[in-house]
């Protein structure tokens, strides 16, 4: 039988220096959940994201996921494990084309090397068109599909990060993790950015969210953690969280009703 | 990357091609004519086209930077040097030593690799520098205590290529044509290559050069996409060494006389430099750098020391030192006219135009 949940973390600490970017943070994510991460700038949201993926060692602490412990893995073998994540600023491979970045991100999945590219055998060839194939199915999956000859630095804003999401995706992730993908977003965007989403749940693959857009954040996920100077003050389903005094603390200095209801 | 799926080729592609091939064929009788050196030059041409382009691979593809490079051309010259020379008395046919050097060099590559994977730019550079300057050090002294290199005299009487009784070395006369040896040699190194040309387009349009161009790209990415730079990287280093071996061999060949002179800091510098004139990761430009760059130094020195006669009455330079000075002075020209190269790789171009804004 499956486990309910896909990533459990437990007592994640990060400092840097003197700065404790994270400290003792647990939370759980359970299959097919968009699972949201809030705080406000500077709570260790993305220090969370590096420590997870394996950019940064943990200073304590053990993610497990899918059943099996993550720790000291390097990023590539944190990919291949199946978590892939997004940048919150845009790390694409500016000069190459959409659709090579998207072919880039089925490496981990292919596995053809010196000899197959020089030989070129049945086995190869077949490998690289199915890498083509997919590539191509992805951009259109995210929308981008009519850019995938353009240079990824020349796509708008929007359509970058929605290439990012379908690079990620090519790694066919059990856990997709997105860090502020609506930012610079504007409300037409954010729309189909929530629909996209929505529809990556649907396909099957588990969603962890970093997000500013309380709007997005509010209609989209099922449970969101809120860290505040690196440590967890919330977990719970989204409409609970934005009730508890403790986050509209940290988000206005306690004095004013956070506005969030309409979301 | 839609090159792979060709529609039919048309006829005047294969003319194109049958044209080319004929030249090809015809140039070592053409040069011929104007001496046995210029066929000399051509081979060496053929023989830097190979070291540009497995560089190449670790430069212009990876994006890392070797000054050692030439490191890996001497392992693989007296790997044949020591394989098939009187030195030790042994005597292995040209077949079994070329894929041999090729392993050893790749050998070295992962040995100069796996210390340096973790710098970048001027650090790697700097590293690789130690790195070409120890094997040469290493070939000057290994005389003694047990005679392995022949030191700075360096190894002889290295066997020729040869099939059976027919040698490429001396001259030999076949339907009436005499082909001399530099001529016979031609060819190989033409088949060569050409080989090594076909392989490096290959990789590049394969899954392994997109994982070299993502790290060049972007190592961080590359890295979170599940890419393992590690390995990925210690691949860029060993194929690069690998055809550098490969040139050594063929060099110690057609030369039959190898000696730790020629494998100075000033071959990585202009192997770098084919490289980096050409175009960095295009493969016919870094081939068009190299044939250049073998070649413009020999005309000059043929051209300099008539010309300065024929206007001054006297040699006021002598060709040597004139030639340098063009030389560099061809080189800062086209690094300011052309940053990204004479025939530069889309790719490489667009880089360059972003860091210059």
């Amino acid at each position: 039988m499956k486990q309910l949940s896909l990533l459990t973390a437990r007592g994640i600490s990060k400092r840097f220096g003197g700065v404790h970017a994270l400290t003792n943070v647990d939370f759980t994510i359970n299959h097919g959940e968009i699972y949201g991460l809030i705080g406000p700038n500077g709570a260790g949201k993305t220090s969370l994201f590096n420590v997870l993926t394996g950019i940064y060692a943990c200073d304590g602490g053990t993610f497990n996921f899918d059943g099996e412990p993550l720790d000291g893995l390097k990023p590539n073998e944190v990919a291949a494990r199946g978590i892939a994540r997004t940048f919150q600023n845009i790390r694409l491979f500016q000069n190459l084309s959409a659709l090579e970045n998207v072919m880039i991100g089925r490496h981990v999945r292919t596995h053809a090397g010196v000899f197959g590219a020089i030989f070129r055998d049945q086995r190869t060839l077949a490998e690289e068109a199915a890498i083509e194939k997919r590539a191509y199915e992805l951009l259109e999956y995210v929308g981008v599909g009519k850019h995938a000859n353009a240079q990824a630095r020349h796509l708008a804003y929007g359509d970058q990060r929605r290439l990012e999401i379908a690079r990620a995706l090519a790694t066919e992730p059990k856990l997709l993790a997105l860090d502020e993908p609506a930012a610079g977003m504007n409300a037409t965007e954010t729309q189909a950015l929530k629909n996209l989403l929505e529809g990556i749940r649907r396909d099957g693959t588990t969603i962890l969210l970093i997000e500013h857009d309380m709007k997005l954040v509010m209609s989209v996920c099922d449970r969101v953690l809120v860290l505040d100077y690196g440590k967890k003050i919330a977990e719970g389903p989204a409409a609970e969280v934005q009730k508890d005094p403790k986050v509209i603390a940290a988000y206005l200095g306690g004095e004013v009703s956070l506005n969030l209801k309409r979301a | 990357m839609s090159a792979r799926h060709k529609k039919a080729i048309p006829a005047r592609v294969w003319v194109g091609v049958a044209l080319v091939a004929l030249a090809l064929a015809a140039l070592p009788f053409v040069a011929g004519l104007a001496g046995q050196a210029w066929v000399r030059i051509l081979n060496f041409a053929m023989l830097y086209v190979m070291l540009a382009l497995g560089l190449n691979i670790v430069v212009g593809f990876a994006g890392l930077l070797d000054l050692g490079y030439i490191a890996f051309y001497a392992v693989g010259a007296y790997t044949y040097a020591l394989l098939a020379s009187p030195h030790l008395g042994i005597h292995l046919p040209f077949w079994v030593i070329v894929p041999l050097s090729a392993a050893i060099a790749c050998l070295f590559g992962v040995l100069l690799g796996t210390p340096t994977l973790k710098l970048r730019g001027d650090y790697l550079a700097i590293v690789t520098l130690g790195f070409g300057e120890i094997i040469r050090i290493f070939l000057n002294n290994l005389n003694a205590p047990i005679n392995v290199t022949n030191g700075p005299q360096g190894i002889n009487m290295i066997d020729p290529f040869a099939i059976g009784g027919f040698s490429l070395a001396g001259t030999t006369t076949l339907l009436g044509v005499q082909i001399s040896g530099p001529q016979k040699y031609y060819y190989l190194l033409l088949l060569i290559t050409i080989a090594v040309i076909v392989i490096n387009l290959r990789l590049q349009d394969s899954r392994l050069g997109r994982a070299w161009e993502a790290i060049r790209e972007d190592e961080i990415a590359a890295k979170a996409m599940g890419i393992n730079t590690r390995n990925v990287k210690l691949l860029a280093f060993a194929m690069g060494a690998s055809f550098g071996g490969i040139a050594g061999a063929v060099f110690s060949a057609t030369q039959q006389f190898v000696s730790p002179e020629s494998f100075g800091l000033f071959e990585s510098v202009i192997v770098l430099a084919m490289v980096v004139l050409g175009g960095m990761g295009n493969i016919p430009g870094v081939i068009l750098g190299a044939v250049l760059l073998t070649l413009l130094p020999e005309v000059l020195r043929s051209t300099m020391e008539p010309l300065q006669r024929a206007l001054f009455g006297r040699v006021w330079i002598d060709a040597e030192t004139l030639r340098l000075l063009v030389f560099g002075i061809a080189l800062v020209a086209i690094m300011l006219y052309r940053p990204a190269g004479l025939w530069p790789s889309a790719v490489r171009k667009r880089e360059l135009e972003v860091a210059s804004k």
